[in-house]
């Protein structure tokens, strides 16, 4: 164990741990500013902003301090280091540095997207000077709109950290960025041709730590300090990153990645930061519906609700057999109810996996210019486009002991086996083909809870619009068995219920669906999952496996 | 004590001195088999007891440096030679490629072979192409002559040299800038630690040095140490971390003087002499007012301090960096401080890499306050605000990656405050030497 003393605190440095300056302070609870140093890039301490004081501690308890002020991100704290961070003569030198940021940017804060969460207005606030010194003409550099699709950069609020740069050079590989210039004349810049437009190329703008780097898609949408943010993770492949969902009356405005080295550590990818849209797509599925030989019979959801639990209920108990495809975009706990549900009407039920989308082959990063992945792997997108098959699966094993797959589910209901099916969807991308759909065209009932509209719904009898993944609550599990918890950020359109409360009230459960309460009774029941009823699930989330193998 | 001779610039007015006949008819190479088959860690030590410091600016013990190397590395190890010659008013290195590249290229036999390095990489500035053809020449007649390529001269010892030129930049001048630029990347200099010979060019040991240093190694493996400390001044007894400023030195004189020249003498001499009798004094009968030490980075002397000794130690004992590349440059007494300062720092933020916050800034925003003042619009004030941006930066402070950030800080501290009168009075006269405001914008 080493000891490190931080403004008169001591604090443990565990053996594997190898921490700069920052981060010890961090421990204590200190912050020490910094703009240039990232976790996950490597360090350039060009900055200076986070110039501390370090010495040495003697064993005989006196402590040797260096003369001169050093930057926090590119020393590591060692058995003995001793780091102040509060002194006069650190307080001067980040002023004299806030100052020196200041005098060529337009401090146009009212109209930049970044107020509000901006580095350079904060550490203004707490460490900077309240005026200018600055008696001559700023330095005026010319926005340049574009630098990728989704990116347009604000020249001349940059501060020239370099993070962005050092991003495309280190985790995405394509190195479109670069500095041109000299001197206070620098600007980050792309090769006339070569836009940043990589599938990472999004994380530039989270890295910024002004407004530099603006997203499109975000530019002039929202002030950052209307949005309210939860934490959730996106659905658009099976790495399951951390995300916050940032929304405003009930209305997204972006994702943005959150750190949790246990996924996908700092980053996201662009397809599913962007990937939300649908949500909010005209073309939702918003009116719950029984439909009797294609007419419309009644468009209320107890009544469709009630429909349809009878309709399951009579074909249970008849001679037909009731078959489910549960999709791997359902969480954990939707998963649980439905076919705890069905299993309940009748053991001899069918269950059936939906349809996993799989699109090319994983995507990894850093790769070089010929394309290449360089070795260590820094960020992987699946090819595997859905959020919880892992999850899905466990619990299909549990209920059927293996899992059947959707091609053979759809054999069976060609050959005319079932007489009632529910069909859950939740692909934006879509899940089921024209073909495929004819599978349903002979069943008795056809229940489909789905988001958006699908071939099978010609073939519906009953039709539940469901909830997107930022309108429900739930449990994700990734490709690695990391179970994460999604969170309820807005409310579905009118005419759609979440998931969890369809089935819920099509269960006849009493009250409102309560997943806590649900995870715990799964965590009862399907020892698999044993890990989702903790405390641990929240943050970061937690591995299936560790707790199995404890139990 | 006897007329001093010159050694590294014995050779620079003969005829035909660049070829390899010429210089070996001069006793050149002709012991470079001896020295080639001694023991590597022996001629390391030849140099680091000799105590021969760097010529480059920072003056730190060239065979020192050398001892920073790992230990039984598996290697490669490699040589960068530091010819990106930039500071203003420096030109030796310069005088020694063109006129005497073959000692140079011995230099660098010995140094490689004390270091286990069997590839140096030369770095030339751009605009130095008559150095360039001169030594593109010489290291061609050498590889004909066996003295470069695989086993010269039956010793085993293997020695590449390759001549890279620059792309013009003050900042490569700074080690890890030069490692940086020559790897093809942008000079920004390198956060240290890891200093260079633990890990420097293509992430390999590498030792950088200057030119001239290289020239001097050549003499001091020739004539022997107890030679080399015969020449220049010798640790001050007070100050035992003094290494002393031994051997010849090229200082270079330039500015308001009759006869701009280069000339070698030892270390120590006073930059009233170098003006007086080596630089046909300051021209049009004039008096001169400041001279520069070495180089504008380092500061300026005052009149009183026209007797300070140019060793390594002379010019910090009165306020100025260091010796730096023993550039000196008259300013006569006709000219004003202002607009001297103001071209140092034009050329310094000019040349700021622009990696570190407080230069980038810092230099741009003295040239633009010193702009101000040229245009009439100064006020007292100004030099205060001056005084604080200059100590706010540089590497002694700490809050600079490299130390020609110093360098930029220095020439304002030192003006300012051996020369507040100059300022007052061009401030309090409202004077413009400019013709409009509007180039305060137009100015870098």
């Amino acid at each position: 164990m080493a000891t490190v003393t931080v403004n008169g605190k001591e604090v443990e440095i565990g053996a594997n741990e190898r921490l700069n300056c920052i981060q010890a302070a961090a421990k204590v609870g200190d912050e020490i500013p910094a703009y240039c140093w990232h976790p996950a890039l490597s360090v350039v301490a060009s900055c200076r902003m986070c110039l501390v004081e370090v010495g040495d501690k003697k064993p005989d308890g006196t402590v040797a301090m260096q003369p001169k002020l050093v930057p926090g991100c590119q020393t590591p704290a060692k058995d003995g280091t001793v780091i102040i961070s509060d002194s006069q003569k650190v307080k001067d030198a980040r002023k004299a540095t806030l100052e020196y940021l200041l005098l060529n940017h337009p401090l146009d804060c009212p109209t930049c997207d970044q107020a509000g969460e901006c580095y350079l207005q904060d550490y203004s606030f707490n460490y900077g000077r309240g005026y200018s010194r600055l008696n001559e003409p700023k330095n005026i550099k010319p926005d340049k709109t574009y630098i990728g699709d989704q990116i347009t950069l604000f020249t001349d609020r940059c501060i020239m950290c370099t993070r962005c740069v050092r991003f495309t050079r280190e985790v995405s590989g394509s190195a479109e960025l670069q500095v041109v210039s000299r001197g206070s004349h620098e600007e980050i810049d792309i090769f006339p041709g070569y836009p940043v437009n990589n599938p990472l190329a999004g994380n530039v703008v989270d890295l910024c730590p002004v407004g530099a780097l603006c997203s499109k898609d975000f530019l002039y949408q929202q002030r950052v300090w209307w949005l309210k943010s939860k934490d959730s993770v996106c659905p658009g492949c099976s790495t399951g990153c951390s995300i916050h969902v940032d929304q405003n009356e009930e209305r997204v405005y972006r994702l943005t990645p959150r750190e949790n080295e246990k996924s996908q550590g700092h980053f996201m990818c662009d397809e599913g930061r962007f990937g939300w849209k649908y949500t909010h797509s005209g073309e939702r599925l918003s009116s719950p519906e029984v439909r009797t030989n294609g007419l419309v019979t009644a468009n209320d959801f107890d009544i469709v609700l009630a429909s349809a639990r009878t309709a399951l209920k009579k074909a249970a108990q008849g001679k037909g057999k009731v078959a489910a495809v549960l999709s791997p975009w359902m969480t954990v706990e939707e998963a649980y109810l439905l076919a705890g549900l069905l299993k309940g009407l009748s053991a001899n039920v069918t269950l059936a996996m939906g349809p996993v989308r799989i699109e090319g082959g994983d995507d990894q990063f850093p790769k070089d210019v010929k394309g290449n992945v360089v070795q260590p792997v820094k960020f992987t997108i699946h090819a595997e486009k859905a959020p919880n098959r892992a999850g899905v699966e466990l619990v299909l094993q549990h209920f059927s002991g293996d899992v059947m797959p959707f091609e053979e589910l759809l054999r069976l209901s060609s050959a005319g086996q079932f007489s009632a099916v529910y069909l859950v969807g939740g692909d934006p991308e879509g899940w089921i083909s024209e073909i495929q759909a004819e599978a349903f065209s002979k069943v008795e009932t056809v229940i489909v809870q789905d988001i958006l509209p699908s071939p099978v719904l010609k073939h519906a009898t009953h039709i539940l619009p469901s909830g997107t993944f930022v309108e429900r609550e739930g449990v994700f599990v990734n490709f690695k068995g990391l179970a994460q918890l999604i969170n309820r950020s807005v409310r579905g359109p009118d005419g759609t219920r979440p998931d969890g409360r369809l089935l819920w009230d099509l269960a006849e459960r009493p009250g409102l669906v309560q997943t806590e309460i649900l995870r715990k009774e799964i965590a009862a029941t399907i020892p698999a999952l044993a890990a989702i009823s903790g405390e641990g699930l929240k943050g970061q989330g937690v591995f299936l496996e560790e707790v199995v193998t404890a139990v | 004590m006897a007329k001093f001779e010159p050694v590294l610039f014995a050779r620079i007015n003969k005829p035909d001195s660049t070829s390899l006949k010429s210089y070996m008819a001069d006793g050149g190479y002709a012991r470079i088999k001896d020295i080639l088959s001694m023991a590597p860690a022996d001629v390391t030590n030849i140099v680091k007891d000799a105590g021969l410091r760097g010529r480059g600016g920072a003056g730190f013990p060239c065979g020192l440096k050398w001892t920073f190397l790992p230990k039984d590395h598996p290697g490669p190890i490699y040589l960068c030679i530091n010819a990106d010659e930039s500071e203003p008013g420096t030109f030796n290195n310069r005088i020694l490629m063109e006129k005497d590249p073959h000692q140079l290229i011995e230099g660098i036999m010995i140094a490689c072979h004390a270091i286990r390095s069997n590839s140096a990489y030369l770095y030339l500035r751009y605009e130095y192409g008559r150095s360039y053809r001169a030594l593109d020449a010489a290291v061609k007649e050498c590889y004909a002559a066996g003295l470069l390529g695989r086993n010269i001269k039956g010793t085993g010892f293997n020695l590449d040299i390759v001549l890279h030129r620059g792309a013009g930049a003050y900042i490569c001048g700074e080690e890890t800038g030069l490692i940086e630029s020559l790897e093809g990347k942008r000079a920004w200099p390198r956060i240290k630690p890891p200093f260079p010979a633990i890990e420097g060019l293509f992430r390999k040991p590498t030792i950088v040095n200057n030119v001239e240093t290289l020239c001097c190694v050549t003499h001091i493996l020739y004539r022997g140490k107890e030679w080399f400390q015969s020449i220049g001044v010798p640790p001050d007894p007070n100050n035992p971390r003094d290494p002393g400023s031994y051997g010849p030195k090229l200082y270079c004189v330039s500015g308001h003087v009759n006869k701009p020249c280069c000339v070698e003498l030892p270390l120590g001499v006073t930059a009233r002499e170098l003006v007086e009798e080596h630089a046909g004094g300051v021209w049009k009968g004039r008096k001169a007012k400041a001279i520069v030490p070495g180089g504008i980075s380092m500061g300026f002397l005052c009149e009183k301090e026209f007797d300070t000794k140019l060793d390594f130690a002379g010019p910090g004992k009165v306020g100025c960096l260091g010796l730096g590349t023993a550039a000196v440059v008259v300013v006569d007494d006709q000219t004003s401080m202002v607009d001297v300062l103001f071209n140092c720092c034009r050329f310094m933020s000019h040349e700021s890499c622009g990696q570190c916050t407080p230069c980038r800034e810092g230099t741009a925003w003295m040239t633009k306050i010193l702009t101000r003042i040229r245009v009439g619009q100064g006020r007292l004030e100004d030099l205060d605000l001056l005084m604080e941006v200059a100590s706010s930066m540089g590497i002694i402070p700490g809050t600079t990656i490299c130390g020609l950030s110093d360098g930029a800080a220095w020439p304002v501290k030192n003006a300012i405050s051996k020369f507040r009168g100059d300022f007052e009075e061009y401030i309090n006269s409202k004077r413009s030497t400019m013709t409009s405001a509007q180039q305060l914008m137009e100015v870098h």
